[in-house]
């Protein structure tokens, strides 16, 4: 074993006491590797799962099943830039912006852009309509987007 | 109705309104003391259920009277698991709580936790939420250090650890057992109920499940009392014994298509004309309404003509949509076409349904495929008859889904063919194609 750096394991063990048992501290893991990989590499579930006693199995069916996680063929970029696509930035035209977000990264939801810094994802509610159109670039909200606002926010994730 | 004087808002925009310094300068934690000195437990429990307070998360059930589901001389642990997952489309009232008052909902945490014995509190945020995560990791780790967590708070011999957790981006960990099991590192599916989480919940044991709101009112009902929660609201309806009625105050959310989006704090019971009117800046462009969603998009969707219903518990009811929901209101115009609104909410369902129930997986699938081709203007008039079919299908009133987000998704599907049946069909009819642009491929 030795594909997580001890660091980070030593960040999923620290976990433990918080909860009664250990499977529990998945999520938590699941969160800290994604963190630092920006992805879940199968290797990454086989030492979770030896670390809290379960099966590769279990950890994997929990990661796949929040579409947040991603795996090793899929990485994130260094931002994901989340991009709200629910009624209340519907109504005021988020998909035209995941739409000029998507063509300016030359993109589809989901991807990443070729220089690797932005993966662009459509959101559903993130919960920011008084901002709204809005998105997430990791987890901090941007709110009342503009065409050009984007665009800015394109060419700063991008420096 | 004079002007109301905001509660669970007051400190919103003050300086520092975050931390423990400026919240205990307010008044804050006089609340814990007080019940800790002068209350037992069940007194704190008496008082809630006194109070009348029902859940902010959207169905409504009696704080108090949930509490009191716990077993009797349990030997613990009992856990007390906070639903931060706000997930529900059109819904922010949590997020601006906890970015701005923490302490306020952390008193409530900790009321809540000495009235039912819990020693542990799980809260449970969605991962969206990172401003609030950081916001409250910091209130926590301030009220550990003033001996408001721990170890025998206040020296009165009672413990509470609280952890926080982290969401990954699933609406379905908003479903009180589905968020239980993501809390347990598992994949969010609802569990069969019962048992109820207040007899088997986390890891199994006793376990309350409470919104943030609903908690953050409980740091006010023992601060103020209960005559101060129940001068505000709505008393039970007499024709309806089983109505405990909707009192307190309660955050609305308002949003779309109005001049002055955002949060407002008012008795239970406003109109949604009012809070568009009034508090909302009126609908944008000088334009007329022609809906709204009333409390998150899975309550269902109400006309302008319905727009004087009253948002309490009970009121959205009466013009057929689900409930209060959480009182988040979406204003759509009237150049909106209904065919894009269903498009949009029939998608949600369909990216959000866990797949846990065949109903729901394929049910929510196929009401998006029929709004979608609808909306593309090669709908049939038959698909109306089928959605409406489906939408009456699915969910824990028919009895065919293990939990209700299957009657959020059917709701409004049910609701817009019912109330704008000519508008479908002279779209389907003219074979009308939306002008407005929706990423089908980013489904």
């Amino acid at each position: 074993m030795g594909f997580l750096s001890e660091d980070l394991k030593q960040k999923i063990l620290a976990c433990l006491p918080r909860f009664p048992n250990k499977q529990a501290v998945t999520l938590p893991a699941l969160h800290l590797v994604q963190d630092e990989l920006r992805c879940v590499p199968l290797e990454a579930m086989r030492e979770i799962a030896a670390m809290l006693d379960l099966s590769p199995a279990e950890v994997h069916d929990t990661m796949s099943f929040y579409g947040f996680f991603r795996d090793e063929q899929h990485p994130l970029g260094k931002t994901r830039l989340w991009m709200c696509r629910s009624l209340a930035c519907s109504l005021l035209g988020a998909e035209e912006l995941l739409d000029h977000a998507c063509k300016k990264l030359n993109v589809k939801p989901g991807g990443t852009s070729a220089d690797g810094k932005i993966t662009v994802e459509f959101a559903e509610c993130i919960g920011g309509c008084e901002g709204a159109p809005c998105a997430l670039i990791n987890d901090e909200h941007r709110m009342n987007l503009t065409t050009e606002k984007v665009e800015a926010l394109l060419a700063e994730l991008r420096q | 109705m004079p002007e109301y004087e905001p509660v669970l808002l007051r400190r919103v925009g003050r300086p520092n309104s975050q931390s423990i310094d400026t919240y205990r300068a307010d008044g804050g934690y006089r609340a814990l003391e007080k019940a800790v000195a002068q209350l037992t437990p069940e007194q704190v429990v008496d008082q809630v259920k006194a109070s009348g307070l029902r859940g902010r998360g959207g169905a409504g059930f009696p704080t108090g009277l949930k509490w009191t589901f716990l077993p009797k001389n349990h030997p613990g642990p009992i856990y007390l698991a906070v639903n931060g997952d706000e997930s529900e489309p059109c819904t922010f009232n949590n997020r601006v709580l906890l970015e701005e008052d923490p302490h306020q909902f952390l008193e409530g945490v900790i009321l809540a936790a000495y009235a039912t014995r819990a020693w542990v509190a799980y809260i449970y945020l969605r991962y969206e939420y990172g401003r609030c995560y950081r916001t409250l990791e910091k209130a926590v780790a301030e009220a550990y250090a003033q001996g408001l967590l721990g170890r025998d708070i206040l020296g009165k011999g009672f413990h509470l650890d609280v952890h926080l957790a982290r969401g990954a981006g699933a609406y379905i960990c908003g479903e009180e057992t589905g968020l239980l099991e993501s809390l347990e590192g598992k994949r969010a599916w609802p569990r069969v109920k019962p048992p109820f989480p207040a007899v088997e919940g986390a890891f199994r044991k006793p376990t309350v499940v409470n919104n943030i709101e609903t908690l953050a009112c409980v740091t006010h009902i023992i601060d103020r009392g209960v005559d101060w929660f129940k001068s505000m609201g709505v008393p039970p309806d007499p024709k309806n014994p089983r109505d405990p009625g909707s009192y307190g105050p309660k955050l609305y959310n308002i949003s779309g298509h109005v001049n002055k989006p955002g949060t407002v704090e008012l008795p239970l019971g406003v109109t949604v004309r009012e809070l568009i009117d009034k508090y909302g800046g009126g609908v944008w462009k000088g334009r007329k309404a022609k809906g709204a969603i009333p409390g998150g998009i899975s309550m269902g969707i109400m006309t302008e003509a319905e727009f004087d219903t009253p948002l309490d518990f009970n009121g959205p009811g009466k013009v057929g949509c689900l409930g209060l929901g959480t009182g988040a209101v979406t204003v759509f115009d009237e150049q909106t076409s209904i065919a894009d609104v269903l498009y949009n909410i029939t998608r949600f369902f369909s990216h959000e349904s866990c797949g846990q129930c065949t109903p729901c997986r394929e049910g929510t699938g196929w009401m998006m495929k029929m709004a979608d081709r609808i909306r593309r203007g090669d709908g049939r008039l038959e698909d109306l008859k089928i959605l409406e079919e489906i939408g009456n299908a699915i969910g824990i009133m028919p009895g065919t889904t293990i939990c209700g987000l299957a009657d959020g998704a059917g709701w409004p599907v049910k609701n817009a063919i019912k109330k704008f049946r000519p508008e479908f069909e002279s779209l389907i009819r003219a074979g009308t194609k939306s002008t407005s642009l929706q990423l089908v491929s980013a489904h």
